[in-house]
């Protein structure tokens, strides 16, 4: 490790992620909208033959949302945040650069490639796990090439404590690298078999309810160490940075930290309640969803006290703005989990379309409104240029905040609207409504959802707009900006 | 004693160690802050100031007894 006063922090890796969470983003959101029109409008499955339909593009959709556009931004925030919060430049070590290159090409072909693959059809049909097993096999190297780049940083670091976030990606990388290897454990047919069928084609090593509970505990689990521990890993360092503010608490942020590692890993079979999964499992899904209330509600007011003193930030900065906006939907969306994981709701909600709205206030409110602020902050400073246009920034923030309202709203009402009319039975005790009809009468509901999916999709390539201009025309900056990031 | 009532018991005795876990971590941060043994918050100041040429807050073994002294 090299001790020079003019080193600086390298953000060549960042930035190459940053470009891949923009374009993975776009691609899988663009797929989203176009599913959610299907729904509206089902003559539109017919647009690309059998590779164009809803069955196809829906696991294009989510698995690029999640391991292409996620990804990427916990990657690119984390060669980013990483080096800053340990103090240390990647620059000192030609060993992680490589590994770190090495990483990004083969995650960049290994996910373009099981993307196609899904849309040719190879699929394991397990949900969010349907990459066949070479393209597992890759995104296990691609992750262990991740561990060891993180570990060797933290190595090499000169900050002695590590900060909260560090312990929040620790989580991510240790907890999906668990639940991915555990669920995707298949048997290549055409290799046991001594060359039958096709050699793409694999079969779980679990079957029955064994595959059920080890397909949700790794479901809800991805949830919990891709969509939340590292976005949360994010908030607690961009939001502080942004706004010049400390962590209202360390010490609540590490009982948070503690408390969601604990009690998430419990809570997957809620995802199986009414099914033939054992009872007390049942009952443990749902307690430990409650639980989980606790914890997550720890983190997202945390960040809201951060702000003590300082709320007239929200209206000065935009970029506090999507922060504080993404820490309110994580509050909403977790107590919204726990209160669907609860049996008595759960019948009526489970199979309905309020399940997807629920992931989507998770995602699109924070998930996605967390990522875009990182890279907001990122990017004058990695490029040393001024954000392209704040009104722009300003105008898509309004956009997007009414796309997800009426994104949950709509699904809100067609999943109770849905879920009463599967129950619904007259006196004798038939059912009251065909199965069509309660499709019937959700088409509304899905011309909104499709609404609110266009305007997310415009709101995005607004955002990819004010990045692509800022990297190329924005106003170059002589000094780093220290907390609040300059804009046009 | 059947399934159902050693699944009671487990439940009941489960609930109160998770619970004193729960508090005994709280109680050890606080109680470690007021001792002088550790600063967390100060720990929320490595965001803020993390220009790779800036003093790290906790850098090597020894500046963790300085803090100690100046404690004491």
């Amino acid at each position: 490790m090299q001790s020079n006063a003019s080193l600086e922090y390298d953000y060549s890796l960042a930035k190459k992620f940053t470009y891949l969470t923009i374009l993975f983003g776009f691609l899988g959101m663009l797929v989203g909208t176009l599913i959610a029109a299907q729904m509206a409008f089902p003559e539109l499955n017919y647009l690309l033959g059998e590779y164009g339909t809803f069955s196809r593009l829906r696991p294009v959709h989510t698995n690029t949302v999640v391991f292409g556009f996620t990804v990427s931004g916990i990657f690119a925030t984390w060669f980013y945040l990483g080096q800053r919060v340990l103090k240390v430049s990647l620059a000192e070590s030609r060993f992680l650069m490589v590994l770190g290159n090495i990483q990004f090409w083969l995650y960049l072909v290994g996910v373009l490639a099981a993307t196609v693959s899904l849309v040719l059809g190879y699929s394991t049909s397990k949900e969010y796990a349907q990459y066949e097993w070479p393209f597992d096999i890759v995104i296990i190297l691609v992750w262990v090439l991740w561990g060891i780049n993180m570990m060797g940083l933290i190595g090499i670091r000169r900050e002695k404590a590590l900060y909260i976030s560090v312990w929040y990606y620790l989580a991510c990388f240790l907890g999906i690298a668990m639940l991915y290897l555990f669920n995707n454990m298949e048997i290549p047919t055409y290799f046991a078999s001594g060359g039958l069928g096709n050699p793409m084609h694999s079969v779980s090593m679990y079957s029955g309810t064994n595959d059920a509970l080890v397909q949700w505990w790794y479901g809800h689990n991805a949830v919990a160490f891709g969509f939340t521990v590292p976005i949360v890993g994010m908030i607690y360092y961009f939001l502080p940075k942004e706004s010049g503010q400390a962590i209202y608490s360390y010490k609540l942020s590490l009982l948070s930290f503690w408390g969601l590692m604990f009690v998430y890993l419990w809570a997957g079979s809620h995802h199986l309640l009414w099914t033939t999964v054992p009872d007390w499992m049942q009952t443990m899904g749902s307690a430990f969803s409650i639980v989980l209330i606790l914890p997550s509600w720890g983190s997202a007011i945390n960040m809201l006290l951060t702000m003590k003193g300082e709320w007239n930030q929200l209206t000065e900065n935009p970029l506090i703005k999507f922060m504080v906006l993404a820490s309110t939907f994580y509050m909403l969306s977790t107590i919204e989990g726990p209160i669907q994981a609860i049996r008595s709701v759960n019948a009526i909600a489970h199979f309905t379309d309020w399940i997807p709205g629920h992931v989507h206030d998770g995602v699109l409110g924070w998930v996605v409104f967390m990522m875009m602020a990182a890279i907001f902050h990122m990017t004058p400073r990695m490029f040393k240029r001024e954000i392209y246009s704040r009104k722009l920034m300003e105008f898509q923030f309004w956009l997007q905040t009414i796309a997800v309202v009426l994104y949950f709203t709509s699904m809100w009402i067609a999943g109770i609207t849905q879920g009463m009319m599967w129950r619904a039975v007259d006196e004798y005790g038939n059912l009251m409504y065909s199965f069509i009809e309660t499709v019937v009468i959700l088409e509304p509901y899905y011309m909104i959802r499709t609404l609110s999916g266009v305007m997310y999709l415009i709101g995005f390539m607004m955002f990819a707009y004010n990045i692509y201009k800022t990297v190329t025309a924005g106003r170059k900056l002589s000094t780093e900006p220290q907390f609040r990031t300059p804009m046009a | 004693m059947d399934i159902r009532e050693m699944q009671g018991y487990a439940n009941f005795f489960m609930t109160i160690i998770l619970v004193l876990i729960l508090y005994g971590y709280i109680i050890h941060l606080y109680r470690s802050e007021k001792k002088g043994e550790r600063d967390y918050e100060k720990y929320g100041k490595i965001a803020l100031d993390d220009n790779i040429t800036s003093t790290p807050i906790e850098d090597k073994p020894a500046s963790q007894r300085e803090y100690k002294e100046q404690s004491k």
